[in-house]
């Protein structure tokens, strides 16, 4: 009897749990599926001197990390100080990929708020995007010394997720290149 | 709230770059329209997730569909288009989800929920119609 009664609830509870569990999770989060493979090829003009390139041999060689901006992202300039912080003080180079911009307005959004960029790749028409599974801005790629993407998060950097998910990241593979 | 928001924003960036940045889609024959049609209305709008590619006004919607186009007249088959996306953005841009061990509870738990329901559903029926059995068998029959 006391089973029968019992079982409903159970059911409820651990039903319950389970969709509790799900609320902190954000539904438009896609996994990328790139983790662990190496960068694309790519090669594009380098945004401030677009006579020079940049390629997806410049991601290797050391660990860095590849930030995802835009002049039109609003994101971008929230986390704008964040990006800047980790340029001066991760101990990697920090690289742009200027996507879906027009240089004029790239140029002129560095110009008002700074530019943290070791060089910044430019990708109006969303080439090189679509090989790294960008589907929004912002979004930042890290990748080790052999040019493999090790991790990527995807929206606003805070200095919360610098300390807790990129930090202890870049020192492990810093350590596995030496 | 949030998803509705981002999409809404989307919408609107597309149409203000409209002026330059879309250009009407160029089909080699009817045929090709019909299989482009077909194929976007299977994948998924990253940005819009609850759209297909075919319907999402979202700028990445644009450059995938641009790509999708490229890719047919360039001879790739619905397979290797398919493999294409997959490859970047991963088993969501799909719609319709592969039938593998880590979605056979998405595909079969439906028809395993029914199933269940529908047995217990039976069981307490029978139980039900068997006690009422036993009060008809009562000394006034």
């Amino acid at each position: 009897m006391i089973l029968r009664l019992a079982l409903p609830l159970v059911i409820f509870v651990l039903l319950g749990a389970l969709l509790f569990a799900g609320l902190g999770r954000d539904p438009d989060l896609v996994p990328s599926p790139l983790i662990d493979k190496p960068v694309p090829a790519f090669d594009v003009p380098r945004l401030m001197e677009p006579g020079q390139r940049f390629t997806d041999g410049n991601l290797r060689g050391q660990v860095s990390l590849l930030n995802v901006w835009a002049s039109w992202c609003p994101g971008c300039r929230v986390e704008h100080d964040v990006v800047a912080d980790l340029a001066r003080n991760s101990g990697v180079p920090v690289y742009g990929l200027n996507w879906k911009d027009e240089r004029s307005e790239a140029l002129r959004w560095l110009r008002q708020f700074g530019n943290p960029y070791a060089a910044i790749a430019h990708d109006p028409e969303n080439d090189v995007g679509i090989d790294f599974g960008v589907y929004g801005a912002p979004e930042t790629f890290l990748i080790d010394a052999q040019g493999r993407i090790r991790y990527k998060h995807v929206g606003i950097l805070t200095p919360e997720i610098v300390q807790r998910e990129l930090l202890p990241r870049i020192e492990r593979f810093k350590n596995e290149a030496s | 709230m949030r998803k509705s928001w981002k999409c809404l924003a989307a919408v609107l960036l597309g149409a203000s770059l409209a002026a330059h940045a879309i250009s009407p889609m160029e089909f080699d024959s009817p045929e090709q329209r019909e299989r482009f049609q077909q194929l976007t209305e299977e994948l998924r709008c990253l940005v819009c997730q609850n759209q297909s590619l075919a319907d999402s006004d979202a700028p990445l919607a644009q450059d995938l569909r641009r790509e999708v186009l490229e890719m047919m007249k360039a001879g790739r088959s619905d397979q290797e288009i398919r493999a294409f996306l997959v490859e970047r953005y991963g088993d969501f841009v799909l719609y319709k989800p592969p039938v593998e061990p880590t979605t056979w509870l998405l595909w079969f738990g439906p028809g395993l929920i029914l199933v269940i329901g529908a047995i217990g559903l039976a069981v307490a029926v029978r139980r039900r119609s068997r006690a009422a059995r036993q009060t008809d068998d009562g000394p006034l029959e």
